[in-house]
């Protein structure tokens, strides 16, 4: 095993892998290329350039196409060799070459080479069975596509590295559990790469996040823009159901590796822990993450789907192929928040510091708890649901389609139980930066903070009572819809504990406004919208005319907003100069602030607007006479400020990171542990562990400690 | 003292923004027209709801704005603020209190909904079906079948809903009510319209690729009009034979306005004894009146003019308008006809 294993990660192999990725690229532009000069506009204007180096046109017109085709292969073939070289390690002299050297041996390079070759491997294993059976065999033939694409999953973590451990155990091998950065290799290179310490997957979870966020957001603002207008402009109806489907589930991929970077590099520092209860864990959620993310994403180059990101049957049953890899990279998701879970709950019980009690916790741990236990809870069920589908679609048996005696209901049971308490996963952890904010900024104690810890734990657990609201429609018998109707309405209750000790927090407070702070407000106005705007959703009588409208549209992206991509931003503002050492610019995250709140406002209070009017949700076109069309361009206005703000934000924090490294370990005066410690946060957090000796927000108590940073030896 | 006032203000502000918003949120949130007789308690709870809404919203923003605008941090300030960390008794208000609001919604929709969906006196039964991507309505009681929804106001309706494939929902926004189709079931929804006037039925369950295209126009007629839009849809040309059907078509077409069936002449030949006659044609030939010839002179009324008959005066556009028909007949009966197969089949039963 060892030994095999040293062949694959040898020095040829990265170089090899290198040159198809070289291959790859090159091939890409070469692509380009042919695509571009042959376009007759521009192949006329370059003719008539090579007229002026005196070449008679009859020979132009005939060494062109020969041109073209000269240059493409070379640009393949000059990018293998480029990549062969900088895997071979001949190039060092050069950044470029060095990078490519070191990026060869990252397991992101690793994991999609596995990926790539393992879904081939699977593809061919089930043509060439189907070959030998005289069944149709295609590289697109569905059951060769699904078989590829869960081998594609064990290929990516195989690949990546992620596995080795435990594949080493298997085999009587002890493996040492490497801490620290690797030896002899750059910085960035252990974010690339297979790495057990919390705070670096925090990181590879935010980063992540952060591009991911983009690439949804880049779905919505293209179908946003079709939507300005009434008419197809530039999308047909496939594609413009493929790309809210993706939104949508692309969107969630994002926020739940949101919710994992906060929990992942937050929870251990704030309980006083080196590192997570099980740090190789930890890596796999991570690392089936990647994978999954890129099975969604295939799904919409083979064909797309256009179920939404619910995947109701019976449409799933008969939507394109692209479905199978949405359903299996929306499952793999599913490892990825179990296993988080696990380590959130595991850690946050067993490795407190000394002194702290439950009460003592920092108030964004409580709200990670209650999170990692409804993913923990609730993840199997969807998963259930999911696989159900690819198995009536693949292997033919029947659990859904009521024409050969399935219950299309049944499967939204199934999903709605975990998808509606899904929803308090995405929001429990950002109403907890937000409570855990408010004191810091408002030189006050957290207003009831045990009403505040166990609201988290309430709305965790109404959330599992109510899961079939999203079905008042579906044709439930009156006997089950009141008593989901009450239930529903009772979410109102913890969550207002929230919104009024909030504000309770900064009643009498001594208020400062960088830009945390505004975001945390910003937050707490944008998750209003979403409170408000939820009640009437949950009566059934008004719900009978907003179900699967606009309205809910802009309920639910309020929600998610305030409840996730507002803290989220309040989040990283603020942990920023712990994470980096440096702070970012205050100016720009204002602009940020400014341009993003408003945005918020008018598209949310727009799409509600448009709903309540009558407009479908999932609808790719609408009639003028609906008489919504200058909202509808306003929407897409406020979608497209919202795109620009985050970009600001994310060029902030790039070059910020130019700036002189702040000297201050603690810039806001916090009182959490986190603070205590040395910038850049060592590699186990705490040189000594901590006492906790007070309780965390007592701030204007005059002379109170919440934790002890160096507890006298002998007390121990 | 100081306390009290900032108490003072807040009320006071929230008091005059929770009235304004109250208003911004109707203007802003606007209904459609209420057509259905469902749609007035519903109304009614959403009127209700954005008071609710107009006070929660006002409430927590005018705290924190006014948080914001008055206790500031002056930044040489070092100082933390008050340490007051939770009052039991307010806690307990602010549970107890919103637990009585939101069970007090929950008994006000469950009476609603059951003033909504309960069974009225002599309803009538129209099924509706959904497939992708169009609908069918079925009005069993009157044998009728239609693809627009008519329904006489004032009439109270339970709709049976079907779906042939996948699921669908049935909104129509006027109505306020919605049902999902769930193929396999039969599921039921009760409207009882009120208004006159045309509305748009839109599948609200993302039913595949054309989704936003499942519509189906629905009117809301007087009873007068219901009866004769049955009337209307209740003659299928499919049912007729292909000379009944051709006596029809004759009719609609207007060709009786110049052919006779009685041997009176007209503007053009009468039709008895037509079929298979010799005739001799202006330009001196003589033709056999057989399918072929008929066919000809429908499409190409100028082409061959029998002796004593004068060109342009039957119009040339019997090809368009017989193609419409025939298209307008397959939507609605899903048959596929020939109309002038039809119009010869009934030349032949005009002996002479």
């Amino acid at each position: 095993m060892t030994t095999l294993l040293k062949i694959v990660r040898s020095r040829f192999a990265f170089a090899v892998v290198a040159a198809v990725f070289g291959g790859v690229i090159g091939a890409l532009l070469a692509a380009i290329v042919q695509a571009v000069f042959t376009l007759e506009p521009i192949a006329n204007f370059i003719k008539f350039l090579l007229q002026f180096l005196l070449i008679p046109t009859a020979v132009i017109d005939s060494i062109y196409p020969v041109l073209i085709n000269v240059v493409s292969v070379l640009l393949i073939v000059g990018h293998l060799i480029v990549g062969l070289g900088s895997g071979l390690g001949l190039f060092q002299n050069t950044r470029l070459g060095r990078f490519l050297y070191f990026a060869s041996e990252t397991s992101f390079v690793w994991g999609l080479t596995g990926q790539v070759t393992a879904f081939f491997i699977g593809n061919g294993l089930v043509n060439g069975i189907r070959a030998l059976a005289g069944l149709e065999t295609g590289l697109l033939n569905e059951p060769a596509v699904v078989f590829g694409a869960i081998l594609s999953i064990i290929g990516s973590l195989m690949g990546a590295g992620v596995l080795t451990d435990w594949m080493l155990w298997i085999g009587g091998h002890e493996t040492p559990l490497k801490h620290g950065a690797p030896e002899g290799k750059p910085e960035w290179f252990r974010y690339l790469t297979v790495d057990v310490n919390h705070k670096v997957i925090g990181i590879q979870y935010g980063i992540t996040s952060i591009l991911v966020l983009f690439v949804g957001g880049i779905f919505a603002i293209v179908f946003r823009l079709e939507l300005a207008q009434p008419g197809m402009q530039f999308l047909n109806f496939d594609q413009y159901n493929t790309l809210f489907s993706a939104h949508g589930i692309v969107m969630i991929a994002s926020i739940l590796l949101g919710v994992g970077a906060m929990s992942n590099y937050l929870v251990p520092l704030m309980i006083g822990a080196s590192d997570m209860a099980f740090p190789r864990l930890n890596a796999f959620s991570y690392w089936i993450g990647v994978p999954s993310i890129m099975l969604i994403l295939a799904g919409m180059a083979i064909g797309g789907w256009d179920t939404g990101w619910v995947g109701y049957a019976p449409l799933s049953l008969r939507a394109p192929l692209g479905v199978q890899l949405f359903l299996l990279g929306f499952y793999m998701n599913g490892f990825s928040s179990i296993a988080s879970a696990i380590n959130i709950i595991v850690s946050t019980i067993t490795m407190r510091a000394k002194g702290m009690s439950l009460f003592r916790m920092p108030i964004f741990v409580w709200a990670a708890v209650a999170a990692a236990l409804i993913q923990f809870t609730a993840t199997q069920t969807v998963g259930v649901a999911l696989s159900m589908t690819i198995a009536e679609r693949t292997l033919g048996f029947t659990f859904f389609n009521p024409a050969n005696g399935g219950d299309p209901i049944l499967y939204q049971h199934l999903f709605w139980f975990y998808s509606h308490p899904v929803v308090y996963v995405f929001v429990l952890p950002g109403l907890g930066v937000i409570s855990e904010l408010l004191p810091v900024f408002s030189r006050k104690p957290l207003f009831g903070y045990r009403w505040i810890a166990l609201s988290s734990l309430g709305i965790a657990l109404v959330g599992f009572l109510v899961w079939a609201h999203h079905m008042f429609v579906s044709g439930m018998s009156d006997a089950l819809r009141i008593p989901f109707m009450i239930s529903t309405m009772f979410v109102a209750i913890p969550t207002g504990v929230k919104f009024f000790s909030w504000v309770a927090t900064i009643w009498e407070g001594k208020l400062s406004f960088e830009t945390p702070m505004l975001f945390v407000l910003g937050s707490i106005s944008v998750f209003l919208i979403g409170g408000i705007s939820g009640p009437i959703l949950g009566t059934i009588p008004t719900d009978m005319h907003l179900h699967d409208s606009y309205w809910v549209v802009g309920h639910f992206h309020a929600t998610m907003f305030g409840g996730f991509i507002f803290p989220f931003c309040a989040a990283l503002y603020y942990w920023y100069p712990k994470i980096t050492g440096h702070m970012y610019k205050e100016s720009l995250g204002k602009l940020h602030f400014w341009l993003m709140v408003p945005g918020f406002w008018v598209m949310s209070f727009g799409q509600m607007s448009v709903g309540i009017l009558g407009m479908n949700r999932r609808y790719a076109d609408y009639e003028p006479s609906l008489g919504i069309g200058n909202t509808q361009i306003l929407i897409t206005l406020s979608a497209l400020v919202i795109g620009w703000s985050l970009l600001i934000m994310v060029y902030n924090f790039i070059a910020s990171t130019r700036t002189e490294p702040v000297a201050d370990t603690n810039p806001w005066r916090s009182r959490s542990p986190e603070w205590q410690t040395p910038t850049p946060i060592p590699e186990f957090n705490y040189d000594t562990p901590f006492e906790v000796v007070g309780d965390p927000y007592d701030y204007g108590l005059a002379s109170s400690q919440y934790v002890n940073m160096a507890p006298a030896a002998a007390g121990d | 003292m100081g306390k009290l006032k900032h108490a003072i203000a807040v009320a006071v502000l929230t008091l005059v923004t929770t009235v304004g918003l109250y208003f911004l949120f109707r203007g802003m949130f606007a209904l459609p027209t209420a057509a259905s007789s469902q749609a007035e308690p519903i109304d009614t709870m959403f009127q209700s709801h954005f008071l609710m809404m107009a006070f929660l919203f006002a409430f927590i923003m005018v705290i924190m704005i006014y948080s914001v605008a008055v206790f500031r941090r002056r930044p040489d300030d070092m100082e933390d603020g008050p340490h007051v960390h939770g009052h039991t008794g307010l806690e307990i208000a602010w549970t107890v209190i919103p637990t009585i609001v939101v069970v007090g919604f929950g008994i006000y929709g469950t009476i609603v909904l059951g003033d909504i969906t309960s069974e009225q006196d002599n309803e009538m039964v129209v099924s509706v079906v959904g497939q992708q991507w169009s609908w069918n309505f079925e009005y069993p009681e009157q044998d009728v079948q239609s693809a627009r929804l008519v329904l006489p106001v004032g009439q109270p309706v339970l709709l049976e809903l079907e779906s042939n494939d996948v699921l669908h929902s049935f909104w129509v926004p006027e109505f306020r009510v919605k049902q999902d189709l769930v193929p396999g079931q039969v599921k039921q929804l009760r409207i009882t319209p009120t208004e006159l006037g045309n509305y748009r039925l839109r599948c609200a369950e993302i039913c595949g690729t054309s989704h936003s295209q499942m519509m189906a126009d629905v009117q809301v007629v007087s009873q007068a009009d219901f009866e004769q839009f049955l009337i209307d849809s209740a003659f299928r040309y499919s049912d007729l034979s292909p000379e009944e059907r051709g006596q029809q078509f004759y009719l609609d077409l207007g060709c009786n306005g110049c052919h006779s069936l009685d041997g009176t002449a007209g503007a053009g030949p009468t039709w008895q004894g037509v079929y298979l006659r010799e005739e001799m044609l202006t330009d001196g030939t003589t033709i056999t009146v057989d399918d072929e010839y008929i066919r000809n002179s429908i499409l190409n009324p100028n082409d061959q003019i029998v002796q004593g008959f004068n060109p342009n005066v039957m119009p040339q556009n019997f090809g368009e308008r017989i193609s419409t028909l025939e298209a307008q007949i397959s939507a609605s009966e899903g048959a596929d006809l020939d109309v002038i197969a039809d119009i010869i089949a009934f030349m032949q039963t005009l002996d002479q």
